[in-house]
């Protein structure tokens, strides 16, 4: 894995030579030189994982600063604007990008909320609960596009409507139900069982207990993998390629082909050549769709930090 | 409600200690089902005590005891005969005990089944719908499908096959986890083994940070930052070893697999560590002191007891990453130069090329006629079940391990 095919012969060092039973001596040079040199290898590594991230970040936000400051940015479309052109905003597909995510969050929290309460409270290590694990492993490893083509051959082959923002978010909740389900599960199973059993020792129906008690416990964590399932879905970009066609203007309606959305926006806006405004607009399209996830992942460990459940 | 309490209290006498309430905890609470009931509450459910929390209280626990407080020490003369199960009625206790009603937990407990059932069946269905919607063009295809590297849809004559996309899909994700899987196992070893923990902290969480940035802008700065700076490096790689078939020079070094490729370990690399990290924290505290009072080097701890331990995890984490690699779809399709229709393959990671997934954004919008539909599909297909089985790797690797 590691550069371990290096180190074979080093156990010798390990018992001390037979004259000096008791010799505290330092390891010998070649166990000193591998020690070193696997300490080098991690801190090289660590180096190396560190440089995209200060990479991406630094391009983003060093091209699209200037125009993400400007207020025209959050509050006016693309309307009837070419590469070429000064001016315009983003507003048309930040409200996109949340519409459809929220309307995905509306369909997905519920049912993956409800579906660790099964995993967790009703079925706890019985074959139903593994089937259903099993399904959620095989959605949690559902490609994006995979997705997407399932919504399509269900929504527009199958039921022949249209291509519509609102498809676009059904093929989002498959992607985030997994996301919701787990982190649920992780915390329902962390809530202590005495909680549970002072309140059925005080006769509170089940259900009851689970709402009242159970999940208030762990809320916190909850709402830490919603957190975390949006920003997953708001930077998908594969079903939307798909499922809808991008608007440069204003279109909220969740039915219409069209909707604009910043992963659209800047697919549509990566071949303009640099020094056109095009080319800015789409690297500030770029920052912003990074500010909203980052800032939707900053929330959920401040939540998940604050309200932290201890382990078992 | 009361009626729970009391059985509770009277039912201690009976099985001291030995109950298991977390298992059904409401067996105790059974036997007074569906009475009908809801009126003899002199203070009835939908009042809902349990919000009338006392201010700066545990909002978890005391709602629970505030009830207990109120409701306890009053035992209700019950207007029905216990109706069913006496054998946990006392016998002459003389204590009748107000009925609760179940119909609160049989719509929830309906309502989790439920979900459970819709999410078997929706699993179930995205299997179906896409095998239903493939097999006609598949039938029709008049290529071998499995072997074809040739993609022809439009018109009625289909030929088309899934091998070039395959080897695409393949080989990007192969070259992002030979570069991934060690850098990963690097960071997770430090993580664990080398930083102190206050260093520690910080810098994973800038590793899962990576895992945060949509993959779009990595496709974008991969097109238009990191494909030029890979470009000059790869095309010398090229000169240098391009007597092997695997690394020709072919098409614009910037968007070749290869840049595809390094952008892909860069997005699987948090996946990989944040798992490898997890396992490598467990190794169990006595072997490496164990280790260390035999006088081993910090690697020789490493070697001897860490990575053996973490061995199935690393493995189980890094088929994970595959998986999300062979998915990945609009990074991807930015970065790879699409190949002028009718070129000659070429297996060379300096080419451009189409994935699974690349393919099939890159073309949505000429799903039109069915059967062209459906030859796309025919690839999700191949990919879903490319992706399910690496998983299921993954899991059954992970399991092993485990044990």
């Amino acid at each position: 894995m590691t550069s371990s095919s290096t180190g074979v012969a080093s156990g010798n060092g390990l018992s001390g030579s037979a004259d000096t039973p008791l010799s505290f001596r330092k390891p010998s040079g070649s166990r000193t030189l591998k020690n070193g040199l696997a300490t080098a290898y991690a801190v090289v590594a660590t180096i190396l994982a560190l440089i995209p991230l200060v990479w991406v970040l630094w391009t983003v936000v060093s091209k699209g600063a200037r125009l993400v400051l400007t207020s025209s940015w959050w509050l006016e479309s693309q309307r009837g604007l070419t590469p070429r052109r000064e001016g315009g905003g983003a507003y048309h597909a930040i409200v996109g990008t949340l519409e459809i995510g929220l309307v995905c969050a509306v369909v997905a929290v519920p049912l993956g909320v409800l579906g660790a309460i099964f995993l967790v409270e009703y079925a706890r290590g019985t074959k139903s609960a593994r089937a259903v694990s099993f399904t959620v492993d095989i959605l949690s490893g559902i490609p994006s596009i995979v997705a997407a083509l399932f919504v399509y051959a269900l929504v527009i082959t199958i039921l022949g409507l249209g291509r519509s923002a609102i498809a676009v978010s059904l093929a989002l909740v498959l992607l985030m139900l997994p996301v919701v389900l787990r982190s649920t599960e992780e915390m329902l199973k962390l809530v202590p069982d005495s909680l549970r059993e002072a309140s059925y020792a005080l006769g509170v129906p089940k259900w009851k207990t689970v709402l009242r008690v159970v999940m208030p416990t762990a809320f916190g964590g909850i709402s830490t993998g919603v957190m975390l399932g949006l920003a997953r879905v708001m930077g998908e970009t594969a079903p939307l390629l798909i499922l809808v066609s991008y608007a440069m203007g204003i279109n909220f309606s969740p039915t219409s082909s069209t909707m604009g959305s910043l992963p659209t926006m800047i697919n549509a806006g990566r071949d303009v050549a640099p020094g056109l405004p095009g080319y800015d607009r789409t690297w500030a399209a770029a920052l912003t769709l990074i500010i909203i996830v980052m800032l939707l992942n900053l929330v959920a460990r401040g939540i998940s930090r604050a309200t932290k459940l201890k382990e078992k | 409600m009361r009626r729970g309490e009391e059985r509770i209290v009277t039912d201690t006498t009976r099985q001291p200690g030995t109950v298991e309430p977390v298992v059904d905890p409401l067996a105790h609470a059974r036997t007074g089902v569906e009475a009908g009931a809801r009126s003899d509450f002199p203070r009835p459910l939908e009042d809902d005590p349990l919000t009338d929390t006392p201010a700066g209280a545990d909002p978890a626990i005391s709602p629970v005891q505030d009830e207990a407080a109120r409701h306890s020490p009053v035992p209700v003369v019950e207007h029905h005969p216990a109706p069913s199960q006496p054998s946990t009625d006392r016998p002459g206790s003389g204590v009748r005990l107000a009925t609760i009603s179940r119909t609160g937990d049989r719509v929830f407990g309906a309502m989790t089944k439920g979900t459970a059932i819709l999410l078997v069946l929706l699993v179930a269905f995205v299997g179906i719908f896409l095998l239903v919607l493939a097999l006609p063009s598949i039938l029709a295809d008049k290529d071998s499908f499995l072997l074809s590297r040739s993609w022809q849809v439009s018109g009625g004559d289909l030929r088309f096959g899934i091998l070039g996309l395959l080897w695409t899909t393949v080989l990007s994700s192969l070259v992002a986890l030979v570069i991934a899987v060690p850098v990963a196992v690097g960071v997770a070893l430090s993580l664990t083994q080398y930083l102190p923990k206050r260093v520690a902290g910080p810098v994973g969480f800038l590793v899962e940070l990576l895992a945060a940035v949509p993959s779009i802008i990595f496709g974008l700065w991969g097109l238009t930052v990191f494909g030029p700076f890979l470009g000059p490096i790869g095309a010398w790689i090229g000169h240098a070893l391009g007597f092997i078939p695997l690394f020709t020079l072919v098409s614009d070094p910037k968007s070749t697999v290869f840049v595809a490729g390094i952008v892909l370990a860069i997005m699987i690399l948090p996946i990989i560590t944040s798992i490898s990290k997890n396992v490598f924290e467990q190794t169990p505290r006595d072997q490496i002191e164990a280790a260390l009072a035999l006088g081993a080097t910090r690697w020789e701890v490493i070697r001897t007891s860490v990575l053996p331990y973490g061995r199935s995890g690393v493995i189980s984490a890094s088929m994970l990453g595959l998986g999300r690699a062979l998915g990945e779809t609009i990074a991807v399709l930015i970065i790879l130069s699409q190949p002028a229709p009718g070129s000659r393959f070429t297996p060379s990671i300096f080419a451009g090329g189409e994935t699974f997934a690349s393919k099939i954004a890159n073309n949505a919008s000429e799903f039109d006629t069915p059967s062209k539909t459906g030859a796309y599909i025919a690839a999700g297909l191949v990919l879903f079940v490319v992706t399910f089985l690496v998983n299921a790797a993954a899991r059954v690797v992970a399991e092993r391990g485990v044990k």
